[in-house]
């Protein structure tokens, strides 16, 4: 059974339509890439699985449906889902946002006890923890929101665009640290993106949206030799 | 935007103004002088409208340029001479006699609209509920103002206007006399309203409220319209003001209280914002709901005298819940079966005209 | 003849202090509301006087004094809650002007709903402090501005410990900040928003009863203090509770050394002059004193 699965899911924001109907699916341990051009509706994808937009069909969350539940019931099944823009919380500190990604598990001791991994992940987070997120370069500010999801131990982690705005570089090493927590902590990750062929290196199935519909589907490596994604989306 | 057949809105108009024209005959003094009132809030509420319906500022300090307007009117109806007479003791740079009241009353208008104006300046810089909270402000402050300042404001005791007669000697009784200035002018302040609303002004106000950086875009200077809506809405105020005065021939600190400002803004509300139609729903509400609310007429029952400010207070929180146009936005809805009807009667509806 | 005139100042500025106090408590429970809900709340002092006339008929009714401000306290909290998910929640995404004119729907019900239940005839309530003075240093200090200064300033820092080190506190924080991001940390910032107004009620209801002896309780005693705590507000910043604690204590001072020490100033201009500085002031930092500055470029 998939951990994720969406079937011909409809959304809209008022009376505009994004969704046409996306049927996509999530195995446990899997890392897939939802790829796309501006507007064919990746970041509606992962609201709707949240709960941030309004929707009609089904989503299923480890055979559960969570296609009616509100937002904070979502989280709590264990996905984290890191929005376009980070959605830190500027104005408080970096340990608060963590005390935050804390917050759906309930516990006061969660954020003590996870500390020493994500202090491994991040080791700069340590030195910084009293800083205020908002001050934060763009990188670390994408790598703090990386941290406050995992706080939370999700079984489901959806990261939108985690490549916007940052240095290859920053990218590469982000890329890296979803992969080894892929890896060894079995974390499965759905990531939407732009940047394709980062995107794909790291995922093993990629679907591609075009306008609020899957419109092509498979293997990384089928789709990096696929005529159509190479013309579109890896520019070659 | 509504489209609702000229035919169907013009017979509507005429009906209201026979309506108000034939009041006289059917009703007693008592009645007739409510009914002047309602004329008096009709002008102020025309005023509200323009400047929170229209152009989106909120105001609560309406029943303040109310005051301003009725001590501007008894101050000139009074003049040097007449103060004195009062007891106060007036500064020189008063005009030595009083004027006639029907002269006051576009003076005292022009002289609210000219401080709307001024506060309108400093007003650019703040917006929505700054503003809110600055024209309360200057609503509470007012009265204040007014009891400090005795020599020109008779103080505390306020002041007292002689009793109003029918000007030049026509032969109509005073308070018919009353009840047409009131509607005359409220019929003329009506036709000015419609005129801006409808034209540039009217949609440049519009667009500034709907959105004002998109205003902007569109070749609208918001700080020149924004202060003419100050000045506009003030300059009725002051009008309404200077009739309230003179129907009620007395004037002190206490006339225009907060409490004032708070009601004209909820009756605009309950009435319709943005809407020239729900000023008239919003006049009667104000003269009519605090005494009915107070003595039902079916009930055998005085309820207490803070039974209308309760009802008042719900009516207005059941309308921004449920139907935030207002009593004229539901006229509206309620009002499509007859539209429908009349547009399959005829041939197809003849003129369309865009309503407000 | 100088020690005599620096007595009587020392002694303006603690009144001025404690009635301060009052405006930054009521003023803090505005703040508080804007900075979660983004609503001005037009009703907050008319909500204030009802909890105080509660407090009243508890004490009426044989109470002691302590004993009736917790217990109004609770009420009013609950009170506060109960608006926010009754009223305010089906609005809650309108225009703000639409929001605004139902707190102010609100302020007109409460208060003929408070006449209607009480009459509007003046009623005493007592202070919990003794009406003597201390002499510090030849300055006479009225116990009761004391009194009131320090309720005030203990409720305050009890709601800054809230925030700052609770996990609730936290949450809300985190709504005022950002609230979409705060649902997907599994914040109910629905509940969230409701507590903000349950705990703004209760610094209302404290800010009150603390102006009731003084103030004589009758229904619109708390409109003048309301515009005060607008004010205050406004001065410090609407979206900074430092600011209108700030702001209130300033306002409380500055009333009453203008009041006693400029002429021309006597007890009716009080009011007036106070809101002239503040409009001064925004003037010059229109954001108030510790508010942020948002920018539209147009």
């Amino acid at each position: 059974m998939p951990l994720l699965e969406l079937r011909d899911v409809q959304a809209r924001y008022g009376q505009i339509r994004a969704l046409h109907g996306v049927t996509l699916l999530v195995e446990e341990g899997e890392i897939v890439a939802l790829l796309g051009a501006n507007g064919a509706g990746k970041t509606t994808t992962l609201r709707a699985v949240s709960g941030m937009v309004r929707r009609s069909g089904e989503i299923l969350f480890d055979g559960r449906p969570i296609g009616r539940r509100a937002p904070d019931a979502i989280v709590r099944h264990g996905i984290a889902h890191v929005p376009e823009g980070r959605g830190l919380f500027a104005e408080l500190s970096v340990w608060e946002n963590l005390r935050m990604g804390a917050y759906v598990r309930g516990e006061r001791r969660t954020l003590s006890a996870e500390a020493p991994r994500i202090f491994s992940y991040f080791p700069w987070i340590e030195r910084r923890r009293n800083q205020q997120a908002g001050t934060l370069s763009g990188g670390e500010q994408q790598m703090l929101a990386l941290a406050r999801a995992l706080v939370g131990r999700p079984r489901l982690l959806m990261l939108d665009e985690p490549s916007l705005g940052l240095a290859p570089t920053v990218v590469r090493e982000l890329f890296r640290i979803v992969s080894e927590l892929n890896a060894k902590d079995g974390l499965t990750v759905l990531v939407v993106e732009q940047n394709a062929s980062i995107a794909l290196e790291a995922a093993m199935r990629a679907y591609v949206l075009e306008v609020g519909k899957v419109a092509i589907s498979g293997e990384s490596d089928e789709l990096r030799r696929h005529e159509g994604v190479r013309k579109s989306y890896l520019g070659y | 935007m509504r489209w609702v057949p000229v035919g169907l809105k013009a017979a509507v108009l005429a009906a209201a103004v026979a309506l108000i024209v034939l009041i006289p005959q059917w009703a007693g003094e008592f009645r007739l002088g409510q009914f002047t009132y309602v004329g008096i809030y009709f002008v102020a509420l025309l005023g509200l409208n323009i400047l929170t319906g229209y152009n989106g500022q909120i105001s609560l300090g309406h029943g303040a340029f109310m005051g301003i307007g009725a001590y501007a009117a008894a101050i000139l109806i009074l003049g040097r001479d007449g103060l004195s007479l009062a007891g106060t003791d007036p500064p020189g740079w008063l005009p030595e006699h009083g004027m006639r009241p029907i002269f006051v009353i576009p003076l005292a208008g022009l002289i609210t609209g000219l401080i709307g104006y001024l506060f309108g300046l400093p007003a650019l810089r703040l917006a929505g509920v700054s503003l809110a909270l600055a024209t309360f402000a200057v609503a509470v402050s007012l009265p204040l103002i007014a009891k400090h300042y005795e020599t020109v404001t008779g103080g505390g005791g306020g002041v007292s206007l002689p009793l109003p007669t029918t000007p030049f000697g026509w032969d109509i009784s005073t308070p018919h006399w009353l009840y047409y200035e009131a509607w005359t002018t409220a019929g003329i302040l009506f036709v000015v309203a419609w005129l801006l609303v409808r034209g540039r002004v009217g949609r440049a106000w519009r667009a500034i409220r709907d959105g004002e950086v998109a205003a902007v875009s569109s070749g609208v200077s918001p700080a020149a319209y924004k202060t003419l809506a100050f000045a506009v809405s003030s300059a009725f105020a002051g009008v309404a003001g200077a009739l309230f005065v003179i129907q009620v021939s007395y004037i002190n600190p206490d006339t225009f209280p907060i409490g004032l400002s708070i009601l004209l803004l909820a009756s605009a509300v309950v009435g319709g914002l943005g809407s020239l139609s729900g000023v008239i729903f919003g006049a009667l509400l104000l003269e009519f709901l605090p005494i009915y609310a107070q003595n039902p007429p079916v009930l055998d029952f005085s309820f207490s005298k803070q039974a209308p400010s309760v009802v008042f207070g719900v009516v207005l929180i059941l309308i921004v819940l449920a139907a935030p146009g207002g009593v004229a936005s539901l006229l509206r809805r309620g009002g499509r079966p007859v539209r429908l009807a009349l547009a399959r009667r005829g041939s197809g509806p003849s003129r369309l005209a865009k309503e407000e | 003849m100088l020690a005599f005139a620096w007595a009587e100042f020392f002694q303006q500025i603690t009144s001025g202090l404690a009635t301060g106090s009052i405006y930054a408590s009521l003023a803090l429970a505005l703040v508080l509301i804007y900075r979660t809900t983004h609503v001005v709340n037009f009703a907050q002092g008319e909500m204030a006087t009802f909890t105080t006339y509660i407090a009243w008929t508890l004490m009426n009714h044989g109470l002691t004094y302590w004993l009736a401000f917790v217990l109004t306290l609770l009420i009013a909290f609950a009170g506060g809650v109960g608006v926010e998910r009754a009223l305010i929640r089906p609005v809650e995404h309108r225009p703000e002007i639409v929001i605004v004119i139902l707190t102010i729907g609100l302020l007109i019900v409460i208060n003929g709903l408070t006449g209607w239940i009480w009459g509007a005839d003046v009623k005493a309530v007592d202070s919990p402090f003794p009406n003597r003075s201390v002499d510090i240093a030849g300055v006479f200090i009225s116990i009761q501005d004391i009194g009131t200064f320090c309720v005030c300033l203990v409720s305050v820092l009890v709601l800054w410990a809230f925030f700052r080190f609770t996990t609730l506190g936290l949450a809300m924080r985190s709504v005022a900040v950002n609230a979409d991001a705060s649902r997907l940390m599994g914040v109910r910032v629905g509940w969230m928003l409701a507590l903000g107004w349950g705990l703004a009620a209760a610094l209302g209801a404290i800010a009150g009863l603390m102006a009731a002896p003084t103030a004589f309780l009758d229904p619109n005693m708390m409109l003048v203090i309301l515009v005060y705590a607008f004010a205050a507000a406004v001065l410090g910043g609407i979206d900074s509770p430092v600011g209108a604690i700030v702001g209130g204590l300033i306002l409380g001072v500055a009333v009453n050394l203008l009041g006693r020490y400029v002429g021309g100033v006597g007890e009716e201009l009080k009011l007036p002059t106070a809101l002239a500085i503040l409009l001064i002031v925004l003037l010059v930092r229109p954001a108030g004193l510790f508010g942020r500055v948002i920018v539209r470029r147009v």
